[in-house]
């Protein structure tokens, strides 16, 4: 049953008329949820906005949370869901936040002497008002979630692989984090690209920023050195911590004949010396 | 039928593959490559496969023969230009080509070759005097 706009004012005006006792019933139920997760003040400054807000669009004759006049309304209630969104806050707490209002405009009424049908029925009338508000809020924190998911996703690819060259026919990879599969076959593709864009016949794989290395962690790493190896390109294994390594044989991964070194350092020794070149420590220059 | 062309550079024998691997086209390489290897007395084999999109079972498996073959005559094979599509491919098939060397390109792959060969004449240096091998 939508509001008319004559018992929007109605309420427009009850709003303005009860605006202390409503604003610190309202902040007092809404407070009781959120468990002092936020300020008492805080909560009080965005209920008296709200209360404005809807005193505004009641006041303009929105019959509709889709009027015009109730635009300044669902900016308000976007702006709240998604600080709320961000803030951490479960979509029921958010919506609560809106529904609180009708709770408050019933004590409001009992307290006063009109109730007969009349306010009953415009009181019907803004309930639904009032829920059709609670579900826009609703929308809009399901909207800010998925876009707070959508620009981690990117962050997360972002970091994902870079693939470096570290010497003359030598290119490293640096893993960063945990491995699914989606992430291996990146890496995977972006490696093996490489490898034939520098025509650089060896690679390092350094997995001292993988957390933990399981068998399946294994399986794409291995899978990536014999595709390497397929083409043309041998890869070495770097980076393997202690544990990594007492997990490894713990669970019986075999690495076969794949080079593995503790450092990465190590790592491109071998390869200098398996290449041929000649690698000498700098004498230092404090003697002078 | 079209037919893969073996060209011979030096002491190497070249194949570029340049259309679709069918099994007919395969089994007629392996032929051709038995005789060219023992007409030429070479003893490389650069197998260039860049621009194929495509590596079955069957395909991977005439490459393994064909390495195996030429070992026999003495001479080694190296695969070279594979895809990265290709490689993923078959590792995600199981196929890892085992007794196939390969290398990144035609370049890296005669390097390769020519390594190979300065370790086996030490090798023979060291056997006293076997008659040397050379290509008229």
């Amino acid at each position: 049953m939508a509001l008319s706009s004559d018992e929007g004012g109605r309420f427009a005006d009850l709003l303005m008329e009860h605006e202390d006792s409503i604003v610190s019933s309202w902040t007092a139920e809404v407070a009781a949820l959120l468990r002092g997760r936020l300020s008492h003040a805080e909560l009080q400054r965005q209920t008296a906005e709200l209360q404005k807000g809807f005193q505004t669009a009641l006041a303009g004759g929105a019959q509709e949370l889709t009027d015009d006049s109730a635009a300044e309304l669902r900016a308000q209630l976007a702006e709240l869901s998604s600080t709320r969104a961000r803030q951490g806050f479960t979509a029921t707490e958010t919506a609560v936040s809106v529904f609180a209002l009708k709770e408050a405009v019933l004590k409001v009424l009992d307290a006063g002497d009109g109730t007969d049908a009349d306010t009953l029925r415009a009181y019907v009338g803004l309930s639904a008002f009032v829920d059709r508000a609670g579900l826009f809020t609703f929308d809009s924190y399901a909207r800010a979630r998925e876009e707070l998911i959508a620009d981690q996703a990117e962050q997360l690819l972002e970091l994902s692989t870079p693939v470096v060259k570290l010497w003359e026919g030598v290119v490293a990879v640096p893993l960063v984090g945990t491995l699914d599969s989606a992430r291996a076959q990146v890496v995977m593709e972006r490696l093996l690209q490489t490898l034939v864009d520098t025509g650089s016949p060896y690679a390092i794989i350094d997995i001292t920023g993988v957390p933990a290395v399981d068998t399946q962690v294994a399986q794409h790493i291995l899978k990536t050195v014999v595709a390497a190896r397929l083409m043309g390109a041998d890869c070495i294994i770097s980076g393997i911590r202690p544990q990594i390594a007492q997990t490894i044989v713990a669970l019986g991964i075999e690495f076969g004949d794949i080079a593995t070194k503790a450092s990465l350092a190590d790592a491109l020794r071998h390869v200098l010396r398996k290449t041929g070149d000649k690698v000498t420590q700098k004498p230092s220059r404090r003697e002078g | 039928m079209e037919r893969v062309p073996v060209l011979k550079i030096g002491d190497i024998l070249l194949v570029s593959i340049q259309i679709d691997m069918e099994d007919q086209v395969a089994l007629q390489l392996q032929e051709d490559l038995a005789e060219r290897i023992v007409a030429s007395g070479c003893h490389g084999v650069i197998i260039d496969i860049s621009a194929l999109d495509i590596v079955d079972s069957f395909v991977g498996r005439t490459l393994a023969t064909i390495a195996s073959i030429s070992r026999v005559l003495d001479a080694e094979t190296v695969v070279v230009g594979m895809r990265p599509a290709v490689a993923i491919t078959l590792v995600e098939l199981g196929l890892s080509l085992p007794g196939i060397r390969t290398a990144l390109n035609v370049e890296l792959g005669m390097e390769l070759l020519a390594r190979e060969r300065a370790e086996d004449d030490e090798d023979r240096d060291d056997d006293a005097d076997e008659p040397a091998v050379t290509t008229p």
